[in-house]
């Protein structure tokens, strides 16, 4: 499996797509931490990099390779290789590289201006997402076999978890106004990757607002090494997940 | 060599393959034909489980392989029109498959000498012509001495030259005593090779004949007109 | 000719005594095994120099102008029942003990030094431990509270008193002592002209430092940490609060500072850390706010619509989580070329001044306000949204409430 990780990787970080997003977050993390006046505004910029652009560029580039991808992953097929080493490779080599490009687009930049705590959490939700929603691109490249197709599907979901699905919640939340839904809202932010990122990230920036009234009750969970290790493990859950439904359906897949 | 056993496989609603049955023994050269869309990459992918069949038995060398992946290494396969990773050069997709295959010795590189290809092997895939990547595919599927040789539609986009550099190749490894199947079209192009004539239509195995019995029974030398006149008796 | 030269004559006299005085040991192999029988033999104007020991004297009361000294922190133990040092004569000072286990009442206010009704009195060097009030003042002037080091492990507030407590006196100076685990830091009730200086009063449950009716104080370059409040100045006037350092005040109720019902108070060059709530006013008139720094607060200034004519004017916000909220639409203050971290205008006429204004209340402060639970969206990409369409149409914020010229760049001060 190492062997083929290590043609993937070679082959994707010639790509010239994926060349250009290292520079796009270079560009964009270094203007971001030099250029504001102060660091914390850097970070919430920086947030917004982690909670959109990665999570959109992940999809949409993995799905693309994916469907590009088609013939050479045919071309293995018919090599003396198990399916499974041959989806799991396609997904480290494509992960790997991308973790890479955010590690030096992003990731030195984080560790340069944001030699912290902070800056390490940034570092690593920004993997955890990349991870991520590869594995969600991995899906949902399997679910259309038409490649317009699937390009749509994960800008939707995308759309879906970045925006629609706080929309949703944020409705939901004026609706039921008057129940105590703090528990229930906890539970819902499990089902959202990004979300589950932000919160993370908000109990390290807003921890002292987070500290009053209702702020509390997030706090109590959120703010727990308990809270924090099951928060992780869900994250960990989008990335296992998602990758191993795609495997299943691989497997049995005709190509 | 390899046995298909009653072979079912639909795509959705349509029957792609319907209750395949076939034999291919060793150092035999077995001609696949029929119009377009009867079936025939659907069996050969079936054979490397690219395909996976619904219902039956893919048996190698007497062992049943459905589910397996290590018989691949004993198959060298020919797709048709394949598109390769494009940021790849010729050179590095070849020690590529060296490497997955873990072979580096022993290998059978007659053909990238006869297409010569090393004077390409600094060019990307993504540049190549479709007949070159032809050649790239030949080659791999030459490269690691299989047992069964699997082409599909091999000289489909080659130039005459290559092309009969190609069956040349194949007609030396027959004489070696590997098992060969090959799907064409172009029948004039397998005369000399095939032992048996695999006739498919609308996933079907219509017949399965030795070519002396089928030059015997229509007194045609030539396989396409031996093919003509098999599916007018057929017809009529 | 006499009656002029009186004064002079009584600082002759009082010097001369001081010089003059005898001095006298207490200790186990000393003459006087007690610090009550040493004080019995004592005149004004004697030091009673007291040696390493647990004294168990139960109520020892100071009546005489005496310095009562400790060496190497004799243990001077209240053994929970009584008030340990009462406090009743003028000029007494009172240094190096380790005060322990004075006694808990909820009918009297037991303290570990109390004084009464008196003047000039020092209480310096002291380590009380575990006591109900640790320095308590009443009808007291001119006394000096210095480098006391006060901690309590009160539990509820009832059960414990306030670190430093002072009642109805006045001309105070309460400077660099340490203050913890009591009910307030130090509590000022009907207490004027003082100065609270350099303190350190930290995890208290209440409030560091309690104002109450108390007016024409200073207090600066304190430092309060994780109390239930920072500091809460209550119907009070005249109050300056420079210099000082607040932080970690977390919780439901909890602030840097909490200004109620006081006018005329001025809040300079302070330093904002990490508290739930920055500064909350509520009925506060005439309050000038200028050069401090707010950072990484829930709310930096918290202004409810009864503060009138307040002036915010050149201080530093900087990664707040919100910078101002408000409970009406109406808002009677004004901000002046504060430094605000989320401000995004420019400067084109190049005077460090923006040139459009900033509006320091989210739309998201608003719904919090309303829904607190929406709080777990903050920060989501739906939330930056409706701020920035609030920013630009204001309809639920306060028209008023802005920054017409805010700063470019932090201000510096010093």
């Amino acid at each position: 499996m190492y062997k083929i990780i290590k043609h993937i990787m070679a082959d994707i970080l010639r790509n010239k797509v994926i060349l250009s997003y290292t520079l796009l977050l270079a560009i964009a993390s270094f203007s971001i931490f030099a250029l504001e006046d102060t660091s914390s505004k850097g970070i919430l910029s920086m947030l917004n990099v982690l909670l959109m652009v990665v999570p959109l560029f992940s999809l949409i580039f993995s799905t693309i390779y994916i469907y590009n991808s088609s013939e050479f992953i045919e071309l293995l097929l018919s090599q003396p290789i198990p399916r499974k080493t041959i989806w799991r490779s396609l997904y480290f080599g494509l992960s790997i590289a991308m973790s890479l490009a955010f590690f030096l687009g992003s990731g030195i930049w984080i560790l340069v201006f944001q030699a912290d705590y902070l800056g390490f959490m940034l570092l690593l939700i920004g993997l955890l997402l990349t991870l991520g929603f590869s594995s969600i691109a991995f899906l949902t490249a399997l679910l259309a076999k038409d490649k317009a197709k699937g390009i749509g599907i994960s800008i939707f979901s995308w759309l879906f978890f970045a925006i629609i699905y706080d929309g949703i919640i944020l409705f939901l939340l004026f609706q039921f106004s008057d129940y105590p839904i703090e528990k229930l809202m906890i539970f819902i932010s499990f089902l959202n990757p990004i979300d589950l990122a932000r919160i993370l990230l908000l109990m390290q920036l807003d921890v002292s607002a987070l500290m009053g009234y209702t702020g509390a009750i997030f706090k109590d969970f959120f703010g727990t090494q308990m809270g924090i290790i099951i928060s992780y493990l869900c994250l960990i859950m989008w990335i296992l997940v998602p990758f191993k439904i795609s495997e299943n359906i691989f497997a049995k897949k005709d190509l | 060599m390899i046995t298909l056993e009653h072979i079912d496989k639909k795509f959705g609603k349509f029957q792609a393959l319907q209750d395949i049955q076939l034999t291919c023994k060793r150092g035999q050269c077995i001609a696949l034909i029929g119009p377009n869309g009867s079936g025939k990459t659907t069996l050969i992918k079936t054979i490397l489980q690219m395909v996976m069949p619904d219902k039956g038995n893919i048996i190698f060398k007497g062992e049943k392989v459905n589910n397996q992946w290590e018989y691949r290494s004993k198959i060298g396969f020919m797709p048709q029109m394949t598109r390769y990773p494009e940021n790849m050069k010729i050179g590095e997709l070849i020690e590529m498959m060296k490497d997955i295959r873990n072979m580096s010795t022993n290998l059978d590189e007659e053909l990238i000498n006869a297409f010569n290809l090393s004077s390409m092997f600094e060019k990307k895939m993504g540049t190549l012509s479709g007949g070159t990547k032809q050649k790239v595919g030949a080659c791999l599927a030459f490269l690691f001495q299989p047992d069964l040789l699997i082409l599909d539609e091999p000289t489909a986009g080659l130039d005459p030259l290559s092309s009969e550099k190609l069956l040349k190749k194949v007609a030396k490894e027959k004489a070696k005593g590997k098992t060969i199947i090959i799907s064409s079209h172009i029948l004039s192009d397998l005369d000399e090779l095939v032992d048996d004539v695999i006739y498919m239509q609308d996933g079907k195995i219509l017949f399965h004949t030795k070519i002396d019995e089928l030059i015997f029974e229509t007194s045609e030398t030539k396989l396409t007109k031996i093919i003509s006149r098999k599916m007018g008796s057929v017809h009529v | 000719m006499i009656k002029k030269s009186y004064p002079l004559l009584l600082i002759l006299l009082f010097i001369g005594t001081s010089v003059f005085g005898k001095r006298m040991y207490v200790g186990p192999k000393e003459n006087y095994k007690s610090i009550t029988s040493a004080l019995e033999a004592a005149k004004n104007a004697d030091s009673i120099f007291v040696l390493k020991g647990i004294y168990q004297e139960k109520n020892i009361i100071m009546d005489k102008s005496v310095a009562l000294i400790g060496i190497n922190y004799p243990i001077l133990d209240g053994q929970g029942l009584y008030e340990i040092l009462s406090i009743k004569a003028p000029n007494v000072t009172v240094s190096g003990f380790e005060i322990i286990r004075c006694g808990i009442s909820s009918i009297r206010d037991m303290a570990a030094i109390k004084v009464y009704d008196t003047h000039h009195v020092k209480i310096i060097n002291n380590h009380i431990k575990k006591a109900f009030f640790g320095i308590y003042l009443q009808y007291s002037k001119n006394c000096q509270i210095q480098n006391n080091v006060i901690t309590a492990k009160g539990i509820t507030e009832q059960e414990s008193g306030n670190g430093i407590h002072c009642w109805n006196s006045s001309y105070l100076q309460i400077i660099n002592n340490k203050i913890s685990g009591h009910r307030d830091g130090i509590y000022f009730e009907f207490v004027t002209h003082s100065k609270i200086v350099k303190n350190h009063s930290f995890k208290n449950m209440r409030y560091g430092l309690h104002f109450m009716f108390s007016n024409n104080d200073t207090y600066e370059g304190n430092r309060f940490t994780e109390n239930g409040a920072g500091v809460a100045v209550m119907f009070s006037n005249h109050v300056n609060m420079f210099h000082n350092y607040f932080e970690k005040s977390w919780g439901d109720a909890a602030y840097g500072i909490l200004l109620k019902e006081i006018a005329e108070g001025k809040i300079m060059y302070n330093h904002f850390s990490s508290n739930t709530m920055g500064v909350y006013m509520e009925g506060a008139t005439n309050i000038q706010m200028k050069h401090n720094l707010f950072e990484k607060n829930g709310w930096a200034l918290k202004v409810q619509a009864s503060c009138q004519n307040i002036t915010i004017e050149e201080n530093n916000f900087l990664a707040n989580t919100f910078d101002v909220s408000t409970n009406g639409t109406l808002f009677l203050s004004n901000f002046q070329h504060n430094y605000w971290d989320k401000y995004d205008g420019y400067d084109l006429d190049k005077n460090h001044l923006g040139d459009i204004p900033y509006r320091p209340i989210s739309l998201f402060s608003v719904i919090l306000e309303k829904n607190p639970t929406t709080l777990i969206m903050f920060r989501s990409f739906i939330a930056v949204l409706l701020d920035k369409t609030e920013k630009n149409l204001p309809s639920l914020t306060p028209e008023q409430l802005k920054d017409e010229h805010p700063r470019m760049k932090p201000i510096k001060w010093i």
